[in-house]
């Protein structure tokens, strides 16, 4: 089984920019931003007070009539559940498929928290003069307060739920939640799934938002966000030695993986190759990476291993094989220095001529979502032959010092264009995944 | 050729044994503990029982230098250290949280994966609540600017922890048990309700078999044993009222048509799944070995406030897919499986979507397959579960016996699931599985070691 080759023949995106797959993709090119003030509460007094968020985002206008069995759905779900409909167009799956073997693999957050009438139960469960929780307080005005269909939807499993029940997927489905790695081990665990025979077809990728006061509250009391309040749409600033945090985004990326010769047989437009996955663990600190960022390394060579790639090869014009990384890159100073370590230690002297941009300086960071949405990216510099800029990097921290492509979108179109690209992902915890994505090339 | 998979060590913490050995006894004799609720004044919910974990504290399962550590693990990820210990313990394994002079095989770690299940994990709410009262606004209310801590905040926020968030996030399972005893190959966390554990397991043995690690932490844990995890199951209509009962299993009534609902659990559902070669080589003991596993997803999962219109089929056929997927994996058809280990919630809803699913795979044989159920012992422990299912089923294969079943009623007709003692039997193949909340579905096949 190991011979089977699996291709992308579907994408899909909810993001900051807009969902509209190449008119998102013109707009990373231009290195337009959308990060803003916060409007889904009154973030005005936070540390940080700006967010990337998806704006006008209406479910019916993906799924008519249909969105109303989604009506209680939380709103990754809702982002997901949009970018599905997309790129399952685009693959152009029918009736004709058979749906016992198309899977889903999703790295989902969990639901928006319903928070006032849970902040309600914790204000009424709390005793005052014994300082401590009175439970009985609080269970009686939580089952007053709290909806269930809002706390069953929490759960992070069901943005799955409603994908199965909407498109009929009925083979294995799977959530996987590594943080901000999720989605990029989605997609790759999903390859695995199909590589391995135990489908043909797979709907992967991810949806977060974290843009509710807990979730923004939780990265806040971290000092992992940019706390660049008086130039939000700046703020995101990966690489550039005065980056401060990264900027949170939300929405959903999800791409549909098909095994090769599934794929042709049904005559479907095949965009990409899912080419190579690897995935490790730091085994180092919840809180930090390891400082070689040798985690990171292992995934990318990895993913380039199971590629047949060699990182530090060149071609017959003295390219490097990878034409483009697109890097976890969120603009903490931790990440962005040890991500850039791990890419010397794998790409040797190779390293300074990769092109190794984050697109999270213009859309920000969506979390569990973001791997997926980064993966399309891919996808997307293959197809077009252009590589995305890093936005908002005026000076490279030397700790850094890769090609970060600063400036503006670079054009390969007369170089070879772009024929395989890495993507990576790390979570907090250690967790380190790395996805490769070729251009499809015949056979 | 395949690569084939063991389990070659099993870390259970449950409400009834805090290891392989006691698990094993407690369930053997038909041991059951699921009673009034210890870790909160449970009074104001419907459901006042649960099997609670005792008589194991995290502080003596981690090294001394990761004592300091534990203040930053939610209940769940206490469990899943705890579990994943006593599987590494059991199975001979010697890491770098291994105390020193320990003597068993030494793991390499980059060979090492740890694929957990866990569940939402919920905010402890005293510690948020504690929080969230400083920041009052004038209409008695949680006010978001008098949360906030930048400029013009009455900084309530503040009142948290710094790592509050890391405290909360479900890979922590993972994350954890890959730090304390060096686990640097492919790392996973897996949710998928009540199947969590059992998709985990089988995805541990698909990275093992393709030859990405050699030996895996693989199971689930989770513990719903706080306001906020008790409120959102009894949301889910999967809780029964307790009034006046004390003692649960005269509450949890698998396959029972007047079961009034399941009750919940906490557990550390672990084993150690190791290539099958490397095991020998090594000269360990292997419970079981794995024959094959199947996940598949429900057509249209029903539970309250989700979708309202339920699935035409009234079995749970994404679990009826996940078993066949699993036998044909195995290679075996329905005939050949001596035992099944199925949820048997005592939900009469998921109940018959789950009789119904096994009645579709095995037919009129049904009733002639004993049946191994955990929940009227220990609760539903949900992500933890299909862990204690697993070394359940492998522990069968290894005693070539069947362990006594607690049962308070009466399961329907053509069901082998009522009360009964332990008993030797000749086991070759056991059956795991399990539907989920959400619908997906997970099955593997054990097998006796040394056959096939």
């Amino acid at each position: 089984m190991t011979d089977r080759r699996v291709v992308i023949t579907g994408v899909g995106w909810v993001t900051p920019l807009g969902d509209d797959i190449d008119a998102v993709w013109a707009r990373l090119l231009a290195g337009e931003t959308a990060v803003a003030p916060v409007t889904r509460f009154d973030a005005s007094t936070c540390i940080t007070t700006f967010a990337a968020e998806v704006k006008d985002f209406d479910l019916t206008r993906f799924l008519g009539d249909r969105a109303r069995m989604h009506d209680r759905a939380g709103l990754s779900t809702r982002f997901a559940l949009g970018a599905c409909k997309n790129a399952w167009d685009q693959a152009g799956l029918d009736g004709s498929v058979d749906l016992d073997r198309v899977g889903i693999y999703l790295g989902a957050g969990e639901g928006v928290l319903d928070y006032e009438p849970y902040m309600a139960a914790n204000f009424a469960g709390w005793d005052h003069e014994s300082r401590g929780l009175n439970a009985p307080a609080w269970a009686t005005k939580a089952y007053k307060g709290m909806r269930p269909e809002a706390e069953v939807e929490q759960e992070p499993q069901l943005t799955a739920t409603h994908l199965a029940v909407q498109f009929g997927a009925r083979g294995p489905a799977l959530c996987c939640m590594t943080a901000c790695a999720a989605s990029t081990q989605a997609i790759g665990e999903a390859s695995e799934i199909i590589r391995r025979g135990d489908a043909e077809v797979m709907i992967a990728g991810g949806a977060h938002s974290m843009i509710h006061p807990l979730g923004m509250t939780g990265f806040m009391r971290l000092t992992a966000m940019s706390t660049r309040n008086d130039d939000p749409a700046t703020a995101s600033r990966p690489f550039d030695v005065s980056r401060d945090g990264f900027v949170m985004g939300e929405g959903a990326g999800i791409v549909i993986l098909e095994e090769l010769e599934h794929a042709k047989a049904r005559g479907a437009t095949i965009l990409a190759e899912l080419a190579g996955f690897g995935s490790t663990a730091d085994a180092y600190r919840i809180t930090d990476i390891h400082p070689d960022g040798k985690g990171g390394a292992g995934a990318m060579k990895a993913a380039l291993d199971q590629a047949g790639i060699d990182p530090c090869g060149v071609d017959s014009d003295g390219r490097p094989l990878v034409h483009w990384i697109n890097a976890h890159g969120t603009g903490t100073q931790e990440n962005d220095k040890t991500e850039s370590a791990g890419v010397r230690a794998v790409f040797g002297e190779s390293a300074g001529r990769v092109p190794f941009s984050s697109i999270k300086s213009m859309m920000g960071h969506l979390i569990q979502a973001a791997g997926a949405v980064e993966m399309i990216t891919c996808v997307q510099a293959i197809r077009t032959g252009m590589i995305p800029m890093t936005a908002n990097l005026t000076e490279v921290d030397p700790l850094c010092g890769l090609d970060h492509v600063p400036g503006a979108a670079r054009d390969l179109r007369d170089k070879g264009g772009v024929g395989v690209c890495l993507s990576n992902s790390f979570g907090f915890g250690g967790q380190n995944n790395s996805v490769c994505v070729r251009r499809f090339e015949g056979g | 050729m395949r690569r084939g998979v063991s389990i070659t060590g099993i870390g259970s913490v449950c409400s009834i044994g805090n290891n392989a050995g006691s698990f094993w006894d407690a369930i053997a004799q038909g041991a059951s503990s699921i009673g009034p609720i210890s870790a909160l004044d449970a009074s104001g919910f419907r459901s006042k029982l649960a099997g609670e974990v005792r008589g194991i504290d995290i502080r003596d399962c981690v090294p001394k230098s990761y004592r300091k550590a534990t203040k930053v693990m939610a209940r769940d990820t206490e469990l899943a250290v705890m579990s994943a210990q006593l599987a590494a313990d059991d199975a001979g394994l010697v890491t770098r949280g291994s105390p020193e002079g320990a003597s068993g095989f030494s793991i390499d770690p980059s060979r090492t994966g740890c694929q957990i299940g866990a569940g939402l994990i919920a905010a402890d709410t005293e510690e948020l609540a504690r929080a969230a009262v400083t920041a009052e606004g004038d209409d008695g209310l949680f006010d978001m600017k008098a949360w906030g801590s930048g400029a013009g905040g009455g900084g309530g926020m503040d009142n948290l922890p710094p790592l509050w968030l890391l405290k909360y996030l479900p890979n922590m399972l993972a994350c954890h048990v890959t730090i304390i005893h060096g686990c640097e190959g492919p790392s996973n966390t897996i949710m998928g309700g009540e199947a969590g554990a059992i998709l985990s397991i089988g995805e541990s043995t698909r990275v093992i078999e393709r030859g990405s690690a050699d030996i895996c932490f693989s199971g689930g844990a989770e513990s719903r044993i706080n306001p906020l995890g008790m409120l959102r199951w009894d949301y889910t209509g999967r809780l029964a009222p307790t009034h006046d009962e004390t003692d649960g299993s005269r509450i949890v009534l698998p396959f029972d048509p007047e079961a009034t609902g399941s009750l919940m659990g906490e557990s550390g559902g672990m084993v150690v799944l190791e290539e099958s070669v490397h095991a020998k080589d090594r000269g360990a003991r292997v419970y079981a070995s794995f024959a094959g596993f199947g996940a598949a997803q429900m057509g249209a999962p029903v539970f309250p406030g989700v979708f309202d219109e339920p699935d035409p089929e009234p079995i749970d056929g994404g679990l009826v897919r996940a078993i066949n997927w699993a036998l044909k994996d195995a290679g075996i058809d329905a005939g050949k499986i001596d035992a099944i280990v199925p949820m048997g919630l005592g939900v009469k809803q998921f109940d018959d979507l789950e009789a119904g699913a096994l009645r579709a795979v095995f037919g009129d044989q049904l009733g002639s397959v004993p049946m191994v159920t955990l929940c009227p012992n220990v609760g539903n422990t949900m992500a933890g579960h299909g862990g204690l299912m697993v070394a359940a089923g492998a522990m069968c294969l290894h005693h070539q016996k069947l362990p006594a079943r607690v049962h308070g009623g009466t399961p329907r007709a053509g069901l082998d699931a009522g009360k009964t003692e332990a008993r030797d039997a000749a086991l070759e193949y056991v059956l795991v599985c399990s539907g989920s909340l959400g619908g997906q579905a997970g099955a593997v096949v054990l097998k006796r070691a040394g056959i096939g």
